[in-house]
This record gives C-alpha cells, structure tokens and sequence, in this order.
C-alpha cells in the first residue's frame, strides 16, 4: 500500500514549513465550506487549483483522488435539481428540475473540489511524520497525536497481515457472494485482525516498555526559523480568505434559500 | 456513510465539532497512555477493515464495524474514529477534513450507545445471549449512524428530504450484514480472547 503518494516533491508547497501550511489552509477551507453562492466557490476552485499547479502533482493519482470524490457529488446532481423549489427549467416525468436546484448542485461540486484539491496541495504533500510533528507544535492533544501515528504506522502492518489471510481464503477457492458463508468468512477475517492487532500491540508496547517508553513522545526536534517564503505565502493566503469572506458577506443576492 | 466535503451547512458542521471535541477529550481522558498503542493499532485494523467490500446482491458495501469498535472500546471509540477518518479523508479523500466533526459524531456516538447497551451481555458466557447481542451491537451501529446522516442532511437543508430518505434505506440491507459479521467475529473473539470482552475497558 503506498499512502502517501503526494508526499514527496520538490516544489515550492513541498519546501513550505509545515506548520504554515497547516495554519493557512485551515481558514480558507472553513470560509469555502460555509460559503453559499456560486461566486466564492468558483473564485476558491481557482486558488485551490493554482495552489495544485503550485505543488506540481502527478496528474493521474489527482484524478483518481478527484473521480472518488465527485462520485458522491454525482449521486447527489441526480436528486437535488429536482428536489429544490423554484423556477422550472425542463421536465422528466413527474420531475421537475428547476434552475435553484442546479446552482444549488453546482455550489456543492465547485466547493466539495475546492476542498479537496487545497487539502491535497498543502496537507497530502506533507509525510505523515512531518505532519505529525507539526501538529505537535500546533498544542494538538499528545494522546491524540500519538494515537494518529501509531495508528497510521500500523496500517501498513495489518493490510500484510490482510493480505496474507485473504490470499489463504483465496487459495481455498473463496468466492465473495451474497450469502451466509461469505459474511461468516468475512468476519471471521475482522476476528483474526483484531486478534492480530492485540498481539501486535502487546508485543510493540513490551518492546518500547524495555526501551524506556513512558507514554510520550518527547519533542526534540524543533523547528527551524520561517524564511521569508513561508510568510509571503502565509500572507497570501490570508489575504486570499479575507478577499473570499468580503466577497461572501457582500454577495447576499447569491444566496440560496 | 461519510459525508463529503462542502454539502453540510455552516450550523451542522459547528454543531458537528463541538459534539465531537465533546467526546474526544473524554475518550481520550479515559484513556491511558499506556493503551494508546492497543487503541491505536486496534483502529489500524479497522481502518484495514473498513477497505473490505462485502456483496449484497448485484452491488457491495464496505465494513464499518463501529458497533464492535464501541463494543471493544468505549468511550476511546471517539477518538479512534476520528483517528480513522482524518486518514480516510487525508489518505484517499473519503470523508472530508471540514466534515470531520460531523462525521465523527455520527459513527462514533453510535459505537458507544452500543457499548453501554450491550456491554453487560457480551461478557456472559450463554453462547446465545452473546450471539444476540453482537448482532444487535452492529445493527444498532450502522441505523444510529444512518439515522444520525439523515439527520446532518436534512437539517442543512429540506432539499436534502429525498437523499436523507435514500441513504437510511440503503443502509437496512447493510445493517443486518454488520449484524451477522459482529455476532459471529464476537463469537469468535470470545472462543479465542475471552478478556477482550471481560471489561478492560473502562466505563
């Protein structure tokens, strides 16, 4: 399993401190999340896209990423333009799609991929250590941080040992079906995982216990300085969410009931 | 299950947060140091877990087992479940980071409804009380957490009525496979790790 596919880069997003990345991203999805309209989110997909030129991405696992996303969102164009009251502009049967419906669908697609594609400029570009870190310096909860990365440190772990029992299930010519004996195959894989999980923790907290291990991770490596690159960019994007929230409060006649 | 990016209105998404920051600080008060690697790397499983599609008829549905994540841990089921999500959301984009609050709250409340319910059940030893019980356990998970979506939605917005309806309705099929696999992965667990089930959670 490769998860963190964005991480690594040399670009400009890539070089960014981490901490700041955390920090300007944080208020523009929040105003691009709440926003209503069709003016904010279009004017947010553009940063964000410009954020993804920026971070120079592979195109095709960004389009893969996008294509799961806008899954959903298509699940939901097949119903909202019909379920939205206003003025009608084409009819199927009994449904009547009407123009408040489809602006109302197009918000949903233009802020749902603005999110995604920020999110994935400045935090999938970091690895998770980094990111972990980071969120240390950031006042995070340690039990929680701590939980994060020993959680995303065992995935890999147990999808081997997943893998190793769906191959044995395979070999024993299973065939995922809709009837009993398929979901009793199933969990008794989810018992073997949790089973596996515990020995594996009993074993990890032993081996740390042996090294001195107290429950925290101590905080040795700090941070270097910010360069001026990380503050024009922290600018910038401050700029751009106060642009975007005079934008929204000034664009009232946009808004959907 | 999750709900995606931008969908939500700006009173749920808050509502969302605070609920959650709510049940994470006190899962995480419960929860010693000591067991962060149990917690954690338990979450790891069903985050491996939740990868599974399971067939139901011509189309699949994947694990989400919160019933039984509740069932093993408690309250600390919160903040695995955010631990989840953020890296569902962060790793593959499914769920969102401005959605996180809500999401949490609605897998996760479920989880530990489930583990005051059926909690004193699963540590008896009649094989079919147990077996009852842990069925009920994920039941009870996947409807509280499509009630709890249809809730979110409908509450953003009346435009959301049809959606919220459909997603409770195609979570009844879901809810009794989570049922049949968390009784029998209970069973299972109880034959071969009995004290997983015997209360090494606190209450």
């Amino acid at each position: 399993m490769h998860l963190e596919e964005f991480s690594e880069g040399k670009s400009l997003i890539h070089s960014l401190d981490p901490r700041i990345k955390l920090i300007s991203l944080v208020p523009f999805i929040v105003i691009v999340a709440i926003a209503k309209g069709l003016t904010v989110p279009s004017i947010s997909l553009v940063a964000s896209v410009v954020l993804i030129l920026f971070a120079r991405l592979n195109v095709r696992p960004l389009l893969e990423r996008l294509l799961a996303v806008n899954l959903f969102i298509l699940f939901l164009w097949l119903i909202l333009p019909f379920s939205v009251e206003g003025k009608s502009i084409f009819t199927i049967g009994p449904l009547t799609a009407t123009s408040e419906g489809i602006s109302y669908a197009l918000t949903i697609t233009l802020k749902a991929n603005a999110i995604v594609l920020s999110t994935i400029a400045l935090v999938a570009t970091l690895p998770i250590f980094r990111l972990v870190h980071a969120l240390r310096h950031l006042k995070v909860p340690e039990k929680l941080v701590s939980l994060f990365f020993f959680c995303y440190r065992y995935i890999s772990v147990l999808h081997e040992d997943y893998s190793a029992l769906h191959n044995a299930m395979k070999m024993r010519a299973f065939r995922p079906a809709t009837n009993v004996h398929t979901y009793r195959s199933y969990a008794y894989l989810v018992g073997m995982l949790v089973l596996k999980s515990y020995e594996h923790s009993e074993k990890v907290y032993q081996a740390m216990l042996c090294r001195g291990f107290t429950g925290k991770f101590p905080l040795l490596q700090h941070f270097t300085h910010l360069t001026r690159k990380d503050l024009i960019f922290l600018v910038s994007m401050i700029l751009v969410a106060a642009g975007l929230v005079t934008l929204e409060l000034g664009n009232n006649f946009w808004r959907l009931p | 299950m999750h709900i995606s990016e931008g969908v939500l209105s700006a009173p749920v998404l808050l509502t969302g947060v605070i609920l959650s920051a709510g049940g994470v600080s006190l899962g995480l008060k419960k929860m010693d140091y000591e067991r962060i690697p149990e917690v954690a790397v338990l979450t790891s499983a069903f985050f491996v877990a939740s990868l599974i599609h399971v067939p139901i008829g011509p189309s699949s549905a994947h694990l989400v087992l919160n019933g039984l994540v509740g069932l093993l841990l408690g309250w600390p089921a919160f903040s695995a479940i955010l631990v989840g999500l953020s890296l569902q959301a962060l790793l593959f984009q499914f769920g969102g980071i401005t959605s996180l609050g809500v999401n949490t709250f609605n897998i996760a409340l479920p989880a530990v409804v489930s583990f005051y319910l059926f909690r004193l059940f699963t540590i008896k030893h009649n094989p079919y009380i147990l077996l009852f019980s842990a069925f009920l356990c994920g039941v009870v998970g996947i409807l509280g957490s499509a009630l709890l979506v249809a809730l979110s939605l409908v509450t953003t917005g009346e435009a959301f009525l049809t959606v919220a309806k459909l997603v409770v309705i195609a979570h009844l099929p879901v809810m009794v496979i989570e049922g049949l696999i968390t009784a029998t992965a209970v069973v299972s667990l109880k034959k071969i790790r009995p004290e997983l089930l015997t209360g090494k959670a606190k209450i």
